[in-house]
């Protein structure tokens, strides 16, 4: 059953480490539990609530408040087309239409393989190239049927890996220092010292 | 017309690697935040409120007096909102992917002048290319000394987190956005307190400030706060960003001078919108984000101009315009647009949860021809649940503006386009054919 990595219960502390308030750190770790399964599973939310120590249901009342954070499995690829006005005004139902028949699934679900998850979203701030859509959170703009054919098959065959990872990964550039503006970084509780709050000065 | 104002925050898009340190400091970077140190706290907030910065988010206050009415208790945060959500509003993802170094030195400006201990700039989840950006600007910038413990050798020391948001149109809302911030469910606060800068982030005196308002303060710290009001006109001084979209030949992001270019400027001149596609006539437009009421073609030659437009009984909100043109149906626009406020309702307050349902469902019977004649009554009478008399601006029924903001369109489009309501609720169906 996964839970979360060590290296993943690292990244978690060290987000911790970044607010005043360990709460703060929910979402971004939510992120961090998503990345490593491809959506929230109930052990690693359960795990997440330990490491804040939260109840589990604040944590799932939360994570499920959120449109990104899934509580049930998706897709490798999280195909999120836009239908709000812009790309309304510019086809985008008829491209929500082309998208469905295409994958053979309606929107809100994934296909047999586990490959496409296809769902209508609300604006992606993406306008000038309406209609778009985002895979994983990767945009694609001035999207016409021929168009989403050719990136139904390029992700298919993994020409885009590099661009678009599996469905989760959202910030690929990790943080790489903790808060410094306080005074020296704390020393490393391993050795018995007293590590130094990270509070406010 | 269209001045020849320079361009204030998009100076930098286009330039080879914009996003990185090297390209920054090549074009100036962060030595508007050296001249901040060495001017002090009290005379860059000084020149902040000479310049008549209005915020740039949608509500349009200014940032100036935000700062100043901070409550004096300490520790003070400063929150950025990169939350950009409301409907066709674009500008603020393409600053984050673009300029991350601005919105960094824009941010540690503003920490610098209100005396804030530590910055998050919070960032729409969805921007995946804009979070590893800003992330990698972050890094860059601890690393170059412009973060940290004694920033530039000077006494200010300030750390940065970026944070980003899981996908909630409400967390642009302040309150909620704090809230989000905060670990939990986006939950706008109930007011008074009005402002954050009285109780905000972890009930400390908190200043939020909007991506693009922070992106201006370099160029007001080197130019002065002068310089910047004497663009634009009176209150709608400065630059500003416009994400133009909808029926339009080019739609993009403008950064013009504020109030002295026209609706009809942005959507028709050949440097900016180059008019509608087909040359087919304007219908309506929106002209600053879904949650303000509509323009139509009499209202072309206004400025965009933030007190002109309230007068006129809508918003330049979020900056946005959207255009639509004689082939769209007005009944489906509005459906779309309730559809959204109906989604994104955070569930709080009764008249926006359940008004935001029915004016759904009432909307999709008259689009899909089973209207009724009753309806346009009964759509008034909700939409008059939500906002009061279906006045503008919308009164309190609700602790955030979201709910009041459902009628808008609704309300535009029976006022403007009554007939054609009338038309899909007699023939059974869309004239549009969809």
């Amino acid at each position: 059953v996964p839970r979360l990595t060590p290296d993943n219960v690292k990244r978690c502390q060290d987000l911790i480490r970044l607010y005043p308030q360990s709460r703060s750190a929910l979402i971004p770790m939510l992120h961090v539990a998503q990345e490593q399964d491809g959506w929230l599973t109930p052990d690693s939310m359960a795990h997440v609530s330990e490491l804040l120590d939260l109840d589990p249901a604040e944590v799932y009342g939360t994570a499920s408040f959120y449109d990104m954070l899934f509580t049930h499995p998706v897709g490798r690829y999280l195909v999120s087309v836009c239908t709000n006005l812009a790309c309304l005004l510019n086809g985008a139902e008829e491209l929500l239409e082309h998208a469905e028949g295409r994958l053979g699934v309606a929107a809100g679900s994934t296909t047999p393989d586990g490959q496409f998850t296809l769902e209508e979203v609300e604006c992606i701030a993406f306008c000038g190239a309406a209609p778009c859509l985002a895979v994983n959170w990767r945009f694609f703009g001035n999207v016409g049927n021929e168009d989403f054919d050719r990136l139904v098959d390029d992700l298919a065959a993994g020409r885009l890996a590099d661009d678009v990872p599996p469905h989760g990964t959202l910030c690929r550039v990790r943080r790489q220092v903790g808060l410094t503006a306080g005074g020296p970084p704390p020393v490393d509780e391993s050795e018995g010292a007293t590590a130094p709050q990270d509070s406010p000065r | 017309m269209i001045t020849d104002a320079d361009a204030i925050v998009t100076t930098r898009l286009g330039l080879r690697d914009s996003w990185t340190l090297r390209a920054h400091l090549e074009t100036g970077g962060y030595d508007g935040l050296r001249k901040a140190l060495s001017m002090g706290r009290e005379a860059v907030s000084e020149e902040v409120m000479k310049a008549n910065l209005l915020g740039r988010g949608g509500a349009g206050f200014e940032a100036g007096k935000k700062w100043s009415m901070l409550r004096k208790a300490e520790p003070v945060y400063l929150v950025v909102n990169g939350d950009e959500s409301e409907p066709c509003t674009f500008k603020d993802h393409m600053l984050i992917e673009a300029d991350p170094h601005q919105i960094v030195e824009g941010t540690l400006i503003c920490a610098y002048a209100t005396g804030a201990s530590q910055a998050f700039i919070f960032v729409r989840g969805e921007f995946a290319l804009g979070l590893e950006r800003l992330t990698a600007a972050v890094n860059e910038a601890y690393a170059y000394g412009a973060i940290g413990r004694r920033v530039f050798g000077s006494d200010f020391s300030i750390d940065v987190v970026v944070h980003p948001g899981a996908g909630a149109y409400i967390c642009g809302e302040e309150t909620a956005l704090l809230e989000s911030l905060e670990g939990k469910r986006g939950f706008p606060r109930d007011k008074p307190p009005y402002f954050p800068a009285a109780i905000g982030l972890y009930k400390a005196p908190t200043v939020v400030n909007n991506v693009e308002t922070v992106s201006n303060l370099p160029w007001i710290v080197q130019h002065g706060g002068e310089a910047f009001a004497s663009l634009g006109i009176g209150r709608s001084a400065g630059t500003r960003i416009f994400s133009l979209s909808g029926h339009v030949n080019r739609p993009a992001n403008y950064e013009i001078e504020m109030a002295k270019t026209t609706f009809g400027d942005l959507i028709f001149d050949p440097k900016l919108g180059a008019g509608i596609p087909g040359g087919r006539a304007l219908k309506a437009f929106v002209p600053g984000g879904v949650s303000a009421p509509w323009f139509g073609p009499e209202q072309l030659d206004m400025g965009l101009d933030q007190d002109a437009v309230g007068k006129a009984g809508s918003m330049l909100g979020s900056g946005s315009v959207v255009v639509m043109d004689e082939s769209t149906c007005m009944v489906r626009a509005a459906w779309r647009i309730t559809r959204f406020f109906h989604r994104e309702s955070c569930g709080q307050c009764t008249p926006c949860r359940e008004g935001g349902g029915w004016l759904d469902k009432v909307m999709r019977r008259i689009e899909l021809g089973a209207g009724r004649e009753s309806d346009l009554d009964l759509l008034l009478d909700v939409c008059d649940n939500i906002a009061p008399g279906l006045t503008w601006p919308p009164q309190k029924t609700t602790i955030c503006v979201l709910g009041p903001s459902i009628p808008s369109s609704i309300t535009s489009a029976i006022r403007m386009f009554r007939d054609e309501f009338l038309v899909h609720i007699k023939e059974g169906a869309c004239p549009f054919g969809r």
